[in-house]
């Protein structure tokens, strides 16, 4: 178990942590990309080093921690939306909801019998990173910061499908299509918004009149 | 060779079409071709089955089995029929000369034709992804706030569920860790299934079914679909709640064959049946008061996804029901929505209760739609009321009279909730007939022929299954470890 996968996994959660607090919309978006950073160099240390783990943190780091990040700082400078993160739930409050998550996703890894770990850290950062992403998503009203939570949920998965990489290698691939599926959609989203001129990107004004 | 052409011509198709100049008729005629040639090797599959259900060129990925060649094939038949009304449909409304329409619909075509034939659940999982992707540019087809925020509500749904499917398909990767055979093939899978880590299987079920059960539609997980029917064009609706549908049912369902291949069919069963019965609840109480056709028919497909989830929970020869099921949900659903496209195209506003009298003022399409209440309620002699007959049989069969008798009013009080709509579109008395444009001009032959067929082919279903499809639906369910009525 090498100690600089495990400083990189803390690092990750912490990164959790870091778009749980921030009140600004930027800032949300640099801890993103910071975790898309960590994840690009976490099969490096995890995995034998092959042509495979390299193109594999090579394309992780373009996606997760360059284009993506761009793109949503784009789509907010392009819809000139308010710089605040607007909580439906307060920072402390969801912050306090975090650490129960990282606390349930420690728990719950302890039960899971798996046979091949590569590192201990891995199954509960995953189920931590997860946990916030959906937390996140549900709980702030923009819709960028929606998509926000939904990457880290998406890069929840990704940390969990690290566990596998040895017996099915293109586990991880499938995750980095999600990433490019989702800056599709966001982007499309995004180009109708500018194009029918709605000043921001709050998902509240996209509720309908319920039945 | 036909797996590959039946998987890619499509896309080739949606290639070579993109560049053609609008306005020359040739886009519509490509789809219509493509659709032909997809239905012609689909058929050939059923004459003359290939010499290996899972032929050597494809490394096992790609292959026909049984549930996959039903699935494919309703696609295939819906498919086409969508493909013969966009004729009509884009000579009527067709923004910036129907490129993206068509190009998406054939990319559609190909993901669903992955879906089907794949028989490695990552594989299944990109074609559901990319399926999911391919008809959401379709939903925001008005350009206006609704269709914004139902095509965004459908997207953000729809990925979270397709994410917490792939978390499902990693943990069956950790379940098959250390047992013979290649990983994730459904075949392997079921051969080594006895040896699968059941905690890890447990929980893959659990996502599976939650991810794709959210793709189907399945309540608590269905508020994306009233909305999503109601702004995305009739044909597009009608090829989500029966094709985009059948292919989420298709993930649900190989899950299950692995989890029951396991021996933990104890474990899969109530999780489906809880949800089976909750969708019919949740559409009973919804259709009651519903004022609008397309959300209408959304509640009902949250209904038909529920008694699809019942029948594979029942056991027995729920499985069979659920796949006849299956079949007449795809083409009852084709048939109404491009009916509820019509009304929709006829009268240049949603279809809702404002609309009176369509069966004067649309004769063909107002008939239509009131045999399609009939039908898609479960009334003989359609094809529904054997499927629908068959479920109540398996639920008292398997010795659970309280399921059977809470299906059956559920579906009661759906019938009078369709009813009442549908009868006061249809017959109630007009009195803006007036402002009606002239129905002949709007009721062409291309937007009629595909509900005809598809309701003959409904109609047909009630009295005879052809002896073909009686004995793929009996080696699916037997496959789904159920066994023929």
């Amino acid at each position: 178990m090498p100690p600089a996968a495990q400083l990189l996994l803390l690092l990750v959660m912490l990164s959790d942590f870091a778009v749980l607090a921030t009140t600004r919309l930027s800032g949300c978006i640099r801890a993103l990309a910071a975790q898309g950073l960590l994840l690009g160099a976490l099969p490096l240390v995890l995995a034998p080093l092959s042509a495979h783990t390299v193109v594999l943190a090579l394309g992780t780091v373009a996606v997760k921690a360059v284009v993506l990040p761009r793109f949503l700082a784009w789509a907010i400078r392009e819809a000139s939306v308010r710089r605040e993160v607007e909580p439906l739930v307060g920072f402390v409050a969801s912050l306090l909801l975090g650490a129960g998550a990282v606390a349930l996703a420690f728990g719950i890894a302890a039960r899971l019998p798996l046979a091949r770990m590569p590192d201990a850290l891995l199954v509960p950062a995953a189920l931590a990173t997860l946990m916030i992403g959906f937390i996140v998503l549900t709980t702030r009203r923009k819709a960028i910061t929606q998509v926000v939570g939904y990457l880290m949920l998406e890069n929840g998965i990704y940390l969990f499908g690290l566990t596998q990489t040895a017996s099915v290698p293109f586990l991880l691939e499938l995750g980095v299509l999600l990433d490019v599926f989702v800056g599709v959609f966001v982007m499309g989203i995004v180009v109708f918004h500018i194009n029918r001129e709605i000043d921001s990107l709050d998902s509240e004004q996209l509720t309908e009149p319920a039945d | 060779m036909r797996l590959l052409a039946l998987c890619f011509l499509p896309a080739a198709v949606a290639a070579a079409a993109a560049p053609l100049r609008r306005g020359s008729g040739l886009r519509p005629a490509a789809l219509v071709a493509a659709a032909l040639a997809h239905t012609a090797l689909t058929a050939s599959l059923w004459w003359r089955p290939p010499a290996a259900a899972v032929p050597p060129e494809t490394v096992g990925w790609l292959g026909v089995d049984a549930l996959g060649l039903l699935v494919l094939s309703v696609n295939s038949v819906l498919f086409l029929a969508g493909a013969v009304y966009a004729v009509g449909y884009l000579r009527l409304d067709a923004p910036r000369g129907g490129r993206i329409f068509v190009s998406c619909l054939l990319a559609f075509l190909t993901a669903a034709s992955v879906v089907a034939l794949s028989q490695h659940l990552a594989m299944l999982w990109v074609g559901m992804e990319a399926a999911t992707l391919a008809v959401a540019p379709l939903i925001f087809h008005r350009r206006d706030r609704r269709s914004l925020a139902a095509a965004w509500k459908y997207l953000v749904i729809s990925s979270v569920a397709i994410a917490l499917a792939l978390l499902g398909i990693f943990f069956l990767a950790t379940a098959q860790a250390g047992v013979a055979g290649r990983p994730l093939l459904v075949p392997d899978l079921v051969a080594g299934a006895r040896a699968l880590q059941p905690a890890w299987l447990r929980a893959a079920f659990v996502f599976l079914l939650v991810g794709f059960g959210t793709k189907m539609g399945l309540a608590p997980m269905h508020t994306w679909k009233p909305d999503t029917y109601r702004e995305a064009p009739g044909l597009v609706s009608g090829l989500m709640a029966g094709a985009l549908t059948s292919c989420a049912f298709l993930g649900v369902a190989r899950i299950t064959q692995v989890t029951v291949a396991a021996g933990l069919g104890g474990f899969a069963r109530p999780p489906l049946v809880g949800f089976g019965l909750l969708s019919l609840a949740v559409a009973a109480a919804f259709v009651l008061a519903q004022r609008d056709l397309e959300r209408l028919l959304g509640y009902s497909s949250v209904e038909h996804v529920g008694l699809l989830a019942l029948g594979l929970g029942l056991g027995g020869f729920g499985a069979w029901g659920s796949l006849l099921h299956l079949v007449n949900n795809a083409l009852v659903k084709g048939w109404l929505f491009l009916v509820a496209g019509n009304v929709v195209l006829a009268t240049g506003g949603p279809a809702s209760a404002a609309n009176r009298g369509l069966a004067r003022r649309l004769p063909v399409s107002g008939i239509l739609l009131l045999l399609g209440l009939f039908a898609v309620t479960g009334s003989p002699p359609f094809g529904l009321f054997q499927s629908e007959l068959t479920l109540l049989r398996a639920a008292f069969a398997a010795g659970h009279p309280v399921i059977a008798m809470t299906m059956a009013s559920l579906l009661a009080l759906i019938f009078a909730g369709m009813a009442a709509l549908v009868l006061e579109m249809t017959l109630g008395g007009s009195g803006e007939a007036a402002e009606a444009p002239a129905p002949a001009a709007r009721e062409s032959r291309w937007l009629v022929a595909s509900p005809l067929a598809l309701a003959a082919l409904v109609l047909m279903l009630g009295f005879y299954i052809p002896g073909p499809l009686q004995s793929v639906l009996a080696r699916a369910a037997a496959a789904l470890g159920g066994s023929v009525p």
